[in-house]
């Protein structure tokens, strides 16, 4: 009877009191994480827009050559969906998202008569994929969390090998955009083919050069032909950056969350073992008063007030 | 007057610095030197080094595994996804990659892969300055 509500309730406050404090350390796991992940993506930026300045300058050049990276099909077969999402989970809606969005671009495929081919990133989208028996057909995992370039390129070289074999005719990338701190948005971009060079050039970013008479060794063909696959995993690369960082900030957020939830609930808690425990003390005390006022009606009156006080001081206390 | 000379990796700015003079190798083209006032260039490059002539005289030596160079103005700039610079070279290492690439070209003559490792190997120990 007697304080099993409040040795409940201690119990629960000591177990909230501990997922408080795992949530509180992946928080700032998260945010320092984040902090780095942000700082590669921004040094990653040199490159790409390196990359893109020289195609541009190619394409100012005047080299415009059938690469099968540039193969447009006539009629669209298959598309090959790249999907980046993260291994692990409690980061929020960050998955959930990215993986709805290229479901998204499945069914679009399926609606337009394509097939569809998965290449995923990350176990979440292939466990989601997995589950409804989705095909999936190029599965990476364990470098979505600190992604290197080696990394990408594995996967672009996979990716474009399909492309340029014909096994897909599209390409379509879902990642998420790492706006800020406070921003993420999943974004799906055209991965391939490549739009051709004048539309790159177009798109820029990249700083323009002295336009005009460029020297190209061994041609403007050749150059071109060795610089588009490091472009597609520049692209790549870039985006498993960006998601990178997106999914350590959705983490953080989500532990953020959790932490003060948790602080409130143990708020609450206490205030409910507080008047549980005041209640258990009261029925007691109640139980010793008229014990002892049933003793003492057959007593001396003055017995009385050497309970009653304290009694009075133990309430207020 | 000088030239302004950025390396850049996809993971970062790997050296950046001022330059009198820049040395390269391109593929089939062999070695080219530029200036500053060189006219507009983009080269794929070999595997092989590139060697910044600084305004005092020194000369860094990277080790640049394939790649761009890209010379507008004033800017020279290297794309590669691997250079290395001399203190960043393991030597140990580099001579048993070597050692095993020459092992696999000995039995088969048209291994492009274990070509390739033999030409990187090599490269690293000329650029730290070790012979093997």
């Amino acid at each position: 009877m007697a304080g099993g509500k409040e040795r409940v309730l201690r119990r629960r406050i000591g177990s909230v009191q501990n997922t408080k404090k795992i949530t509180r350390a992946m928080e700032l796991i998260a945010a320092t994480r984040v902090v780095k992940a942000q700082q590669r993506a921004r040094a990653a930026k040199p490159y790409a827009k390196q990359i893109t300045a020289v195609i541009e300058n190619l394409a100012a050049g005047g080299a415009e050559v059938d690469h099968p990276l540039l193969r447009q099909a006539d009629k669209v077969e298959r598309v090959g969906v790249v999907v980046i999402s993260s291994d692990r989970g409690l980061a929020g809606p960050y998955n959930s998202a990215v993986i709805r969005a290229a479901e998204r671009q499945v069914q679009n495929a399926r609606s337009e008569g394509a097939d569809y081919s998965l290449i995923v990133i990350g176990k979440k989208a292939r466990d989601y994929f997995a589950f409804r028996n989705y095909t999936v057909d190029s599965y990476t995992d364990g470098i979505s969390d600190n992604p290197t370039y080696e990394d990408a390129r594995r996967v672009a070289d996979t990716v474009a090998s399909m492309f340029t074999d014909g096994r897909v005719d599209r390409v379509e990338l879902v990642y998420t955009e790492f706006i800020s701190i406070g921003s993420q948005k999943v974004t799906t971009r055209r991965f391939l083919p490549l739009e051709s060079t004048e539309t790159i050039a177009a798109e820029g970013g990249g700083e323009i050069g002295v336009s005009g008479s460029f020297e190209f060794e061994p041609s403007p063909e050749a150059v071109l032909a060795a610089l588009l696959p490091r472009y597609v995993e520049a692209r790549l690369f870039g985006a498993l950056l960006e998601s990178a960082a997106s999914e350590h900030a959705n983490r953080q957020r989500a532990m953020k969350a959790a932490t003060d939830n948790a602080e409130e609930l143990i708020t609450k808690l206490s205030r409910e073992m507080n008047r549980a425990r005041q209640d258990a003390i009261t029925t007691e005390i109640m139980e010793i008063v008229s014990g002892a006022e049933a003793l003492g009606s057959d007593d001396k009156s003055d017995s009385q007030n050497d309970i009653e006080e304290p009694v009075a001081a133990g309430v207020e206390a | 007057m000088t030239f302004q000379v950025e390396l850049v990796s996809p993971e970062a700015i790997s050296y950046s610095g001022e330059a009198e003079m820049v040395i390269a190798r391109t593929l089939e083209g062999g070695d080219i030197a530029f200036q500053p006032g060189h006219v507009p260039f983009i080269g794929v490059l070999a595997v092989w080094s590139v060697d910044v002539i600084r305004p005092d005289g020194n000369r860094d030596t990277i080790a640049v595994h394939q790649g761009f160079v890209q010379v507008v103005g004033t800017r020279v700039s290297v794309l590669s996804d691997v250079s290395e610079s001399s203190a960043d070279i393991d030597v140990e290492r580099a001579r048993v990659a070597k050692g095993n690439a020459e092992a696999a070209l000995a039995t088969d003559r048209d291994d492009t892969e274990s070509a390739g490792a033999l030409a990187r190997a090599e490269l690293r120990l000329r650029v730290a300055g070790a012979e093997a």
